[in-house]
């Protein structure tokens, strides 16, 4: 097993090092160009999945009653709940205060004239068109808020009965354009003014890896 | 600056702005609308809610930019909503007010709340209000009359 794993991390380390140089992501369909082997898939799907376990991703994909915040991804304020829909209760939608982009809007018109130097979209709310959770099936953290193991990931997000029946192309689409995975590398400043942590990829490489992932079958580890 | 053409309680207006100016300036200062509360300016208070398309939104982070066509619905025109009067009314017979500064924040939530929840249970209002903050702590007395808005909506 040491030694699978070991072998996972080389070729892991030899994606990465391919990925940081690739250009725009091609498309999906590359039929005439040979499926990668599977332990190449299986390193692609570790680099998807140590996105998809980053607090950016993880704080709407969880398997609570309530979204979470933060690099230590505690609770929302404001008793914030999921709602039937995911997307908050009538009166406290998300929407209500997460608009179609990170608002930069913040302070009063005068606030500059006091505060000078100071960075006022430091404050700035996270936002993103259509912002909500991800449903329940689609939880990658276990009741007690720690991360599922890379097999669960894999088994959860390549379930069609759980991921509001999506293939490999609509996995790829999603992570390449969906405004609220764009949305975890532009996630703005916290509110004491430093700025939110990214995904141990960039987007471009996360839609590469992904795409490997996905020209090798979407292999999943076996635990 | 950009101009936009917005229709705030059903009246057109047009405004000249920078596209991220909140929409909560564009009320106060461009269209003297100072019925909606500047509090926190960062989503954390709810002294800003107006009705957004419908939905209870925060003007302090809502750059007037992203406000297209939805239309915007402000504590001013309350009075003459068939739920936002009931709400006034019953905020009026539970004496639910101390020092104020919140409660237009307070009642666009409890309207749009009431809008789509006819019978809301104590634990409907506490998600729903939750984020509207009451510095006088008139929590007990805000749960009282949305229940009291409830009863006379049927």
């Amino acid at each position: 097993m040491r030694s699978v794993t070991a072998g996972i991390l080389t070729v892991g380390l030899v994606s990465v090092a391919a990925l940081s140089g690739t250009g725009s992501p091609r498309a999906a369909d590359t039929a005439s160009e040979a499926r990668p082997a599977s332990s190449e898939g299986l390193a692609a799907w570790q680099q998807v999945y140590s996105v998809l376990t980053h607090p950016r991703c993880l704080n709407c994909h969880t398997a609570t009653n309530y979204p979470q915040q933060g690099e230590d991804r505690h609770r929302h304020q404001f008793n914030v709940v999921r709602g039937p829909e995911g997307r908050g209760v009538p009166g406290l939608t998300c929407a209500t205060c997460h608009q179609g982009a990170t608002s930069k809007a913040t302070g009063a018109p005068n606030c500059a004239e006091c505060h000078k130097g100071a960075d006022l979209n430091a404050t700035a709310v996270p936002g993103g068109h259509g912002w909500h959770l991800a449903p329940l099936s689609m939880a990658w953290q276990d009741r007690s808020n720690k991360p599922l193991s890379s097999a669960q990931v894999c088994r959860a997000v390549t379930d069609r009965t759980k991921n509001q029946n999506m293939g490999g192309p609509e996995l790829l689409k999603h992570h390449d354009e969906a405004a609220l995975v764009q949305y975890a590398w532009q996630p703005g400043r916290r509110p004491d003014g430093t700025a939110r942590a990214l995904p141990p990829l960039t987007h471009t490489q996360f839609v590469e890896a992904t795409r490997r992932w996905i020209e090798a079958g979407m292999p999943c580890p076996q635990q | 600056m950009e101009t936009y053409k917005l229709t705030v309680n059903g009246q057109q207006k047009e405004v000249t702005a920078d596209p991220s100016t909140p929409l909560l300036w564009v009320l106060r200062e461009e269209l003297k609308m100072t019925g909606t509360k500047y509090g926190c300016g960062i989503a954390a208070c709810g002294a800003c809610t107006v009705h957004i398309g419908g939905q209870a939104a925060r003007s302090c982070v809502l750059p007037v930019s992203l406000v297209n066509n939805r239309p915007i619905v402000t504590i001013e025109a309350m009075a003459d909503d068939p739920v936002g009067r009931i709400v006034q009314n019953s905020w009026v017979d539970e004496d639910v007010v101390q020092c104020g500064y919140c409660q237009s924040g307070q009642i666009m939530s409890a309207v749009a709340l009431l809008k789509s929840m006819r019978k809301p249970t104590d634990k409907d209002i506490e998600e729903s209000m939750g984020a509207n903050l009451c510095r006088c702590g008139t929590y007990v007395r805000i749960r009282q009359a949305i229940k009291a808005a409830a009863q006379q909506l049927g």
